[in-house]
């Protein structure tokens, strides 16, 4: 709009726009992750709702306010949605009765710090939604583990009405029982496995009192857990329709949950010490992981080998960092180290031009002066 | 350089040139146990302690060292500095020496004591070494203690805790809590968050220099269009 307006128009080949606007990929993406929102919201309750709104309010002021300081065209920048996107992310990762501040703290350090002190918008080197949360999760590990609330199923559980929701959330967890916090199945699982076989870990609530256990008759043969499988097979389907509106490529999510899935049957195929490879793929923040953070354009490698090496290097770190980590989840460290290497990567897997020759340990290569030596004349 | 006035080189320590501001060196211990206030002022205690007496140790033997072997030399003083402070840290405040630890010891790898001793001592007389060591190691601690303040109120919300380990029994009441019932923010006492409050702090210096330099500017331009205007009239003569 802005260069049609300057006089840029003057064009004279056949091109036509897309029509993606960055507003609209990142509202595409928003509305992506309804799917997920709404399975998270119906297995763990109001929490998530209210931390993605509380999220919102605050990725908007800080973005606004730092374009402020920064003298920048706030309401431009603003509708560009992806501030709100961040707060999205963010309020979806956050476990649902994390206290009020935590999310404050977390998307306005990722606001402020991890995309604005960079340069807004397309300068980051990491995604700032990650870098808000493992900055909550190495602070205040207690309040971002046991917050996450039992899926409403299990027993003895009850379902958190919406006004306790909000008194939890912004006056402290005083007075609420055990029974409606915990930790992930993950966690559990792996702190069960110092002791326990497989069989006797998947008498345990968590995994026995699954919706879907429940309809195979409460079997212990059942390899997923806590509402969590929804959930992913939520997020899975709004990447799958992300993908579908090419939005971003199929390299990043396929070869994470490839490496991931690849790295989980082969170290994990003993269920009585290692986390199996369904629980891998189908709790915790895989799938979100896979189709909504790992895939941020600005943060990732933007070359197709790259891209696959990109998400491969996710999908093995996050199974490292679960299997021998401290952490219950790692997607967020994973992604992290991942940016680091992104750069690197994209210089080493440039593709050929058409016309030239392979770029070597990332430089171009010259021109083939055999073929080009009467229009070349450099020195 | 060997002109220069004390009152320029303590401007240049405290300011212009701070060790850790500008040149910054010494990032090490800087980032290390700045967690709070009390641990600041230790370090800055015990940094001044041998920059002051490395800095005119090196000066009083600037012109009997061979340049080739001057390195190994003043690394050797300053060891011995640092070992004295070591012992005397030991004697008067030994639970602060314990919290140190390894940082105590390594002040002998600080880059600023080194660097000071090859780029001032050695080409200044005694008195500008000892002004100059003084008011490196003062701007040294200043920023030690700012980053010990942001890192202990934000970390932990607390101010002034455990101060009797350096001043004695009438600190003990020194602690200030600002926030009742904080959960500890870990990444403020971790390193990291010394990191991003270090450059915070840098940014702020940033600021001022540039607001100063502009104020400059400003009065420069309006001298400038007056002394034009003396030399128009200057011709007359």
């Amino acid at each position: 709009m802005a260069l049609s307006n300057s006089g840029f128009v003057k064009i004279t080949s056949p091109h036509t726009h897309g029509g993606n606007t960055t507003s609209r990929i990142m509202l595409l993406v928003i509305l992506a992750t309804v799917p997920g929102i709404i399975a998270l919201t119906y297995f763990f309750g109001w929490g998530t709702l209210i931390n993605i709104v509380l999220a919102s309010f605050t990725a908007l002021a800080c973005e606004a306010l730092i374009l402020k300081i920064r003298k920048r065209p706030i309401s431009f920048f603003l509708k560009d949605n992806s501030a709100l996107l961040t707060a999205v992310l963010l309020g979806i990762a956050l476990p649902p009765l994390a206290p009020w501040w935590v999310t404050v703290v977390a998307v306005s350090f990722a606001m402020i710090f991890a995309k604005h002190l960079y340069g807004g918008l397309g300068n980051n080197p990491f995604n700032p939604a990650m870098v808000g949360y493992a900055l909550v999760l190495i602070s205040f590990p207690v309040q971002m583990t046991t917050n996450w609330t039992v899926p409403y199923f299990m027993s003895g559980a009850e379902t958190i009405p919406f006004t306790n929701s909000l008194s939890v959330i912004f006056s402290g967890t005083a007075g609420l029982s055990d029974a409606f916090t915990g930790a992930t199945p993950l966690d559990t699982y792996k702190h069960l496995a110092k002791n326990e076989t497989a069989v006797e870990i998947l008498q345990n609530p968590l995994f026995s009192s699954d919706v879907a256990g429940a309809a195979s008759g409460g079997s212990a043969s059942n390899w997923f857990a806590g509402g969590w499988e929804f959930v992913n097979i939520a997020f899975l389907l709004g990447g799958l329709a992300l993908l579908a509106l090419r939005i971003f490529t199929w390299h990043i999510p396929l070869s994470l949950l490839a490496a991931l899935g690849t790295c989980s049957v082969i170290f994990g195929w003993d269920a009585d010490l290692y986390v199996p490879w369904s629980l891998h793929i189908f709790t915790g923040a895989t799938m979100l992981g896979a189709f909504f953070i790992a895939t941020d354009p600005v943060t990732a490698s933007t070359t197709p080998l790259g891209k696959i090496i990109y998400g491969a290097g996710i999908g093995i770190l996050i199974f490292v960092i679960r299997t021998w980590g401290a952490y219950p989840d790692a997607v967020a460290f994973a992604v992290l180290l991942m940016n680091f290497a992104a750069p690197l990567i994209d210089t080493y897997t440039q593709p050929r031009t058409y016309g030239h020759e392979k770029a070597k340990r990332g430089m171009p290569a010259k021109l083939d002066t055999s073929t080009t030596d009467s229009t070349s004349k450099e020195g | 350089m060997a002109n220069k006035s004390l009152q320029e080189i303590s401007l240049d320590g405290l300011w212009k040139n701070n060790p850790a501001l500008v040149q910054l060196l010494g990032l090490c211990p800087l980032l290390a146990v700045t967690g709070t206030v009390v641990n600041a002022i230790g370090l800055g205690l015990a940094t001044i302690l041998v920059l002051v007496g490395s800095n005119i140790a090196v000066s009083l033997i600037r012109n009997h060292v061979a340049d080739a072997v001057r390195l190994p030399a003043f690394v050797m003083i300053i060891a011995s500095f640092v070992t004295v402070t070591e012992l005397v840290m030991q004697a008067l405040t030994y639970e602060l020496y314990q919290i140190l630890g390894i940082f105590i010891p390594l002040i002998v790898t600080n880059c600023a004591i080194l660097g000071r001793a090859d780029a001032f001592a050695c080409k200044n007389g005694v008195i500008p070494s000892a002004v100059d060591g003084l008011t490196m190691g003062l701007g040294f601690t200043v920023v030690l203690i700012l980053l010990g303040v942001i890192r202990e109120v934000i970390g932990q919300g607390t101010l002034f805790t455990n101060m009797d380990l350096i001043f004695g029994e009438m600190a003990v009441n020194w602690k200030i809590v600002i926030f009742e019932d904080y959960p500890d923010f870990l990444f403020a006492i971790l390193p990291p968050g010394a990191f991003v409050a270090m450059g915070l702090i840098i940014a702020v210096k940033n600021l001022v220099d540039t607001h100063l330099e502009e104020k400059a500017a400003a009065n420069k331009a309006a001298v400038e269009v007056g002394s034009k205007r003396a030399r128009v009239t200057g011709k007359i003569s």
